[in-house]
C-alpha cells in the first residue's frame, strides 16, 4: 500500500528497444505493408550502391534479383561493383541502426541518414528470422569477407552469427542477401517501374534486374560520363536547428565557440562570428565545452537575426536539360519534349537545383490527368504523390495558359508527363520514408517556375500545332467546297457538266494563291530513335491505386 | 416581276462565273441587315437602307455561305421557272440532298435567305419562297374577295360572318380584292383580346375591322393593313401590350418596318397606323396591375433609346419610353379586366377613338 505512483510507474518504465521502435514507426520508414517492404529495400540497397560507386569515381554496375520463395516470402539480392566496405565496417554498416557516413556531412546524395539499410535488415530478420548475408571485398589483393549478420534489439548492435573469407567474382564490390515478407506487384509503384525510373534518370549506371517470375531486363548505360561530383560543404548557419547545433557542440574538438563557428560552418568569417556571438551576448573566447543549454538557444537565435551569406552552390550536381529528354524519350513517345533545369537557389540554408522535364503529345493518352514523375538526388518518388510539394506546384501552376485543360486545384488533363527533379544536399522530405518532399515556400517557387517556363515552351508548341491544325481544316474545306459550287454555276447557268473540271481548278487556284506550305510541327512518335519499346512496357502498363493498402504485415 | 428575278439571278451568277474565269475572287455584295443601316424616312413614313454595305469575298472561310448561296439561287431560280413555291423550312429540307454543303438547322438556312433577298433586293416571296407562319386573322366590316386562279370565279369572305372563328390572311396578299364600308382598322396583339372583341361584335357598333398580329406581324400582314390604309382610307390603330416589345417590336415594326428587311419595307410597313395603346399614360390613368420590367425590356428600352432611328425622331415616344423606365412596370392589355371583363369594349376603346390626344405617333 506504501508504493507511491512514481514507484508503480517505474516498474513499467524501461529503455525501448530497436525492435519496438521499429514496429511502432514503420510506416515512417517505408515499410507499412508487404508490397512497400519490398520495394522499400530494394530502393535502400540501390541507392547506397549508386551512391558508393559515384564517391569511388566507378561507373556503376548494379544487378538486382528478386526470388519467389513461396508462403509470401521474397529473396532479395543486390550486388555492385562499388569500392566495397572495410572488413571491420561490415556489421556496422548492415546491422547498426542510425549508423553511416551520410548523416555527418551535408553533400548531394541518395541516402541520407543511414537508417535505410538496417531497417531492411531488421525487417527481414524480424519477419523471417533469417540473418542478412553479405560479401564485400575492397581490392583485387584483398580476401572478399562473408558475414551472417542480425541485429541485437535490445542494444542495437551487430550481432555476427557467421565470418568467413569467400571467392567473390568481382575486384571489388558488395552484395547483400536478405529473406524477408513481403507482396510482388505490377504497375506504377512496383520494383520494376522504381529500377526503370532509377535506370532513366541514372544514365551513366547499368542495372540488370531479374524479377520473381525470372524474367531479366537489362537496362544498360547510356554514357560513359559520371555525374559531376558533388562536394560535400559544411552546413549553413541558417539550416541549422537546435538540437543539431548542439550536437555539433559536443562532437566538435574546437576550443573556443568562435573557432566552433567560424569552422564548422560555412560563410562564417571573423566578422560575422563577431557579430552573431555579439548579439547572443556570449564572450567569442567561452570555452566550448563550458556552453550552456540556455546559451545554445541564444546562439540559435542570433544566428537567425544576423545576416550570412548565401551557401555555396557547387555541392549541387544537376541532371541536366539534355539527359532529362533523353530520358523522357526512352520511355514516353511523345511529339514535343522540353526540359528547364533552374539556377541554383536555397532554402533555410541549403541549396538546391530544381529540373523539370515535359514530354506532350504523340502516344500519351489524351483524356486523363498528367502523369507525374518525381525524384530527389537521382531517386524516383512512387508514393505520396498527393502530398508532395512538388504536387502542389504542378497544381498551382496555370497550365490553361499554356493550352492545356485543368480545373480548379487539380493537376492538368491532357497527353502530357511532367518530371521534376530536386538536387540539394539536404532534400527536405516529409516522414522518413522519403516519399513526399516537403512545402517549403522556396521550393514550391522554384519548382512553379520552372514548370513556367518550361510550359510557355509546351505552349508555343500548341499553338503552333493549332495554327497548322486550322490551316490544314481549312484547306480540306476548300476541297469540300468547290465542288458544290461549281455545280451551282453549272445548274444555274445551265452550263456543260464538262465545264466542271475547269471551274474546280480554277477555284483552288484562287482559293489557294495566299496560302504557303504547310510545315509539319512536332517529332512523329515513330521517328524518336531513343525510344525504348520494352523499357517503356516495364511496370507502368498495369496501374495500382495508390489507396490500396491492403496485406497489412 | 418574275422574269425580271430570274434575269437577277442569272445576271449574278454569271458576274461570278466570270470572276473565276479570271481566276478572280468571286463576291457576293448585300447591303447590311442590321438597325444600324437604316434611315427613318419621315416623308413617307418607313424604314429605308442607310447604304452601308457589306462584300462576302470567296476565301476558305466562306467557301462553305458560298456554296450554300449558290445553291439556294438554283433553288430559286426551280421555283420561278416552274411556278412553283417553298416554304423555308422545305427550302431547308431541300437542302439535306447537297451533301457537305446541306444546312444542319432551319435558322442557317433562313440567313442565307436573307442573304439572297437582301442581296438581289427583292422580297423572298418573289423567289418562290414562303414563310412558315400564315398571317393575322381578321373580323369584321369588310369582305375579302379572291379569284380562283383555275376557274377565274370570284370568292368572296365576309367578314362578318364569323361567329368565333376568322378570315385567316394568306401569306401572298397582292391580288386579294376588298370591299367595305368600314370607319377604323383596330390591329391587336393578342389572340385573346381580339377574341372578346368578336365575340362582342365590338365591330359592328363602331363599324370596325378587326385584325389579330398574333405578336410582331408577319409581311402579309403588314402589307394586308398598307392596302387598306392606302386603297381604301382607313385611319390603322394599333392596340398592344404596354411594354417595350409591344411598343417597339410590333407597333414600330406595323408602322416604318424591320430593320432586318429593310430593302422591302417600302411595301410592307403602314406608316399612317397611330398607337392606341396601352401607353404608360393609361397604366396610372386606369391604375392597371402592372408586372415589374424584365431585364429584356429595360434592355430594349436602352437600346431603342440610343439606336433606334424611329425613336430618335419622336419625342413623344422617348417620354413615354423614359416613364416606363422610371416607372419600371408594364401592363397588358388584359390588366383592363381589372374593371370588368368588358370595360375595354364599354369604356377603355371608345374613349381611344374620341380622343385623339391620347394615340401616339
Amino acid at each position: 500500500m506504501a508504493t507511491s505512483k512514481a514507484e508503480e510507474l517505474a516498474k513499467k518504465q524501461r529503455e525501448i528497444s530497436v525492435a519496438e521502435f521499429f514496429e511502432k514507426n514503420r510506416h515512417l520508414l517505408g515499410f507499412d505493408n508487404k508490397r512497400k517492404a519490398l520495394l522499400t529495400t530494394i530502393k535502400e540497397a540501390v541507392d547506397n550502391s549508386l551512391d558508393a560507386c559515384e564517391e569511388a569515381d566507378i561507373l556503376p554496375e548494379i544487378m538486382v534479383e528478386v526470388i519467389d520463395m513461396k508462403n509470401d516470402r521474397f529473396r532479395i539480392i543486390v550486388e555492385d561493383n562499388g569500392p566495397g566496405i572495410v572488413k571491420k565496417q561490415i556489421p556496422n554498416i548492415f546491422a547498426k541502426l542510425l549508423y553511416g557516413s551520410k548523416f555527418h556531412k551535408l553533400s548531394q546524395s541518395r541516402g541520407q541518414q543511414g537508417i535505410g539499410i538496417s531497417a531492411s535488415v531488421l525487417y527481414a530478420q524480424l519477419t523471417t528470422g533469417k540473418p542478412a548475408r553479405i560479401i564485400s571485398r575492397i581490392s583485387k589483393n584483398k580476401p572478399a569477407h562473408y558475414y551472417e549478420l542480425y541485429i541485437d534489439t535490445k542494444t542495437n548492435n551487430p550481432k555476427i552469427v557467421k565470418e568467413e573469407e569467400v571467392e567473390f567474382d568481382k575486384d571489388h564490390g558488395t552484395r547483400i542477401e536478405l529473406d524477408l515478407e513481403g507482396s510482388y506487384v505490377k504497375g506504377a509503384q512496383s520494383i520494376d517501374e522504381y529500377l526503370k525510373e532509377t535506370a532513366i534518370i541514372n544514365p551513366h549506371a547499368t542495372i540488370i534486374y531479374t524479377n520473381p517470375k525470372a524474367e531479366q531486363f537489362i537496362f544498360a548505360r547510356a554514357t560513359d560520363k559520371l555525374p559531376k561530383k558533388p562536394k560535400s560543404i559544411k552546413p549553413h548557419p541558417h539550416g541549422i536547428e537546435l538540437g543539431m547545433l548542439m550536437k555539433m557542440i559536443q562532437n566538435s574538438y574546437h576550443k573556443t565557440i568562435k573557432a566552433f563557428l567560424m569552422n564548422e560552418f560555412s560563410r562564417v568569417g571573423t566578422n560575422t562570428a563577431n557579430e552573431i556571438l555579439e548579439k547572443a551576448r556570449i564572450l567569442p573566447n567561452t570555452k566550448l565545452n563550458n556552453i550552456t543549454r540556455e546559451e545554445a538557444e541564444r546562439l540559435m537565435k542570433a544566428i537567425k537575426e544576423t545576416k550570412i551569406q548565401a551557401p555555396s552552390t557547387d555541392a549541387i550536381s544537376p541532371i541536366g536539360e539534355e539527359l532529362i529528354i533523353r530520358g523522357l524519350k526512352k520511355e514516353i513517345r511523345a511529339e514535343f519534349y522540353t526540359a528547364v533545369s533552374r539556377p541554383p537557389s536555397i532554402y533555410r540554408g541549403n541549396p538546391f537545383v530544381i529540373e523539370v522535364g515535359l514530354a506532350y503529345g504523340g502516344e500519351i493518352p489524351k483524356d486523363k490527368s498528367a502523369t507525374i514523375l518525381r525524384f530527389a538526388n537521382r531517386v524516383p518518388l512512387l508514393y505520396q504523390q498527393g502530398a508532395c510539394a512538388f504536387t502542389e506546384s504542378i497544381i498551382k501552376t496555370n497550365w490553361k495558359s499554356y493550352g492545356l485543360q485543368q480545373s480548379n486545384k487539380s493537376l492538368p488533363q491532357g497527353p502530357i508527363v511532367i518530371l521534376v527533379h530536386i538536387a540539394s544536399v539536404w532534400v527536405p522530405f516529409t516522414s522518413e520514408a522519403k516519399e513526399a518532399i516537403a512545402h517549403y515556400p522556396e521550393i514550391i517557387k522554384e519548382v512553379k517556375l520552372a514548370l513556367q517556363e518550361a510550359g510557355r515552351q509546351l505552349g508555343s508548341y500548341i499553338r503552333k500545332k493549332t495554327r497548322v491544325r486550322d490551316e490544314l481544316k481549312k484547306r480540306s474545306y476548300i476541297e469540300t467546297y468547290i465542288p458544290h459550287i461549281s455545280q451551282s454555276l453549272i445548274d444555274l447557268l445551265e452550263l456543260d457538266e464538262s465545264t466542271k473540271i475547269l471551274l474546280n481548278e480554277k477555284l483552288k487556284k484562287i482559293l489557294e494563291q495566299k496560302r504557303g506550305k504547310v510545315k509539319e510541327v512536332g517529332l512523329k512518335a515513330e521517328d524518336i530513335e531513343e525510344y525504348d519499346e520494352t523499357l517503356a512496357k516495364i511496370g507502368r502498363g498495369e496501374t495500382v491505386e495508390e489507396t490500396i493498402e491492403e496485406d497489412e504485415i | 416581276m418574275e422574269k425580271n428575278t430570274l434575269k437577277q439571278i442569272q445576271n449574278l451568277a454569271n458576274d461570278i462565273y466570270k470572276k473565276i474565269l479570271e481566276e478572280k475572287p468571286p463576291e457576293l455584295v448585300m447591303p447590311l441587315r442590321s438597325l444600324s443601316n437604316v434611315v427613318y424616312n419621315e416623308k413617307d413614313g418607313y424604314f429605308e437602307l442607310a447604304g452601308k454595305y457589306k462584300k462576302r469575298t470567296l476565301t476558305a472561310n466562306t467557301a462553305k455561305t458560298f456554296a450554300q448561296t449558290l445553291r439556294l439561287l438554283d433553288l430559286s431560280k426551280e421555283l420561278i421557272k416552274t411556278n412553283d413555291i417553298a416554304t423555308k423550312r422545305e427550302a431547308y429540307y431541300v437542302s439535306k440532298n447537297w451533301g457537305e454543303a446541306r444546312f444542319k438547322e432551319q435558322p442557317e438556312s433562313d440567313a442565307v435567305m436573307d442573304d439572297v433577298e437582301a442581296m438581289l433586293e427583292v422580297n423572298r416571296e418573289q423567289l418562290g419562297f414562303l414563310p412558315e407562319e400564315k398571317g393575322g386573322d381578321i373580323a369584321g366590316e369588310i369582305t375579302v374577295i379572291e379569284t380562283d386562279p383555275e376557274t377565274g370565279e370570284e370568292i368572296k369572305h365576309d367578314c362578318t360572318k364569323f361567329v368565333s372563328g376568322a378570315y385567316s390572311i394568306p401569306s401572298q396578299v397582292e391580288d386579294l380584292k376588298f370591299e367595305t364600308k368600314a370607319n377604323l382598322v383596330i390591329a391587336i396583339e393578342t389572340a385573346g383580346m381580339f377574341q372578346r372583341l368578336v365575340k362582342h361584335k365590338f365591330w359592328k357598333k363602331h363599324k370596325a375591322i378587326l385584325i389579330s398580329m398574333g405578336g410582331v406581324p408577319t409581311r402579309a400582314t403588314r402589307r394586308f393593313i398598307r392596302r387598306l390604309s392606302d386603297e381604301m382610307k382607313l385611319p390603322v390603330y394599333v392596340f398592344t401590350d404596354g411594354d417595350p416589345y409591344g411598343w417597339l417590336n410590333i407597333y414600330r415594326t406595323l408602322k416604318v418596318g424591320s430593320g432586318n428587311a429593310a430593302h422591302i419595307n417600302k411595301y410592307f410597313c403602314v406608316p399612317k397606323a397611330k398607337f392606341f395603346g396601352i401607353t404608360a399614360q393609361d397604366i396610372e390613368k386606369y391604375s392597371l396591375p402592372t408586372h415589374p420590367l424584365k431585364d429584356v425590356d429595360i434592355k430594349r428600352i436602352q437600346d431603342g433609346l440610343k439606336n433606334d432611328p424611329f425613336v430618335l425622331k419622336h419625342t413623344s415616344w422617348q417620354k413615354e419610353l423614359k416613364k416606363l423606365m422610371k416607372m419600371k412596370k408594364r401592363a397588358e392589355q388584359q390588366a383592363l379586366a381589372k374593371h370588368g371583363l368588358n370595360f375595354v369594349i364599354s369604356d377603355y376603346l371608345p374613349e381611344k377613338i374620341n380622343d385623339p390626344k391620347s394615340w401616339l405617333p
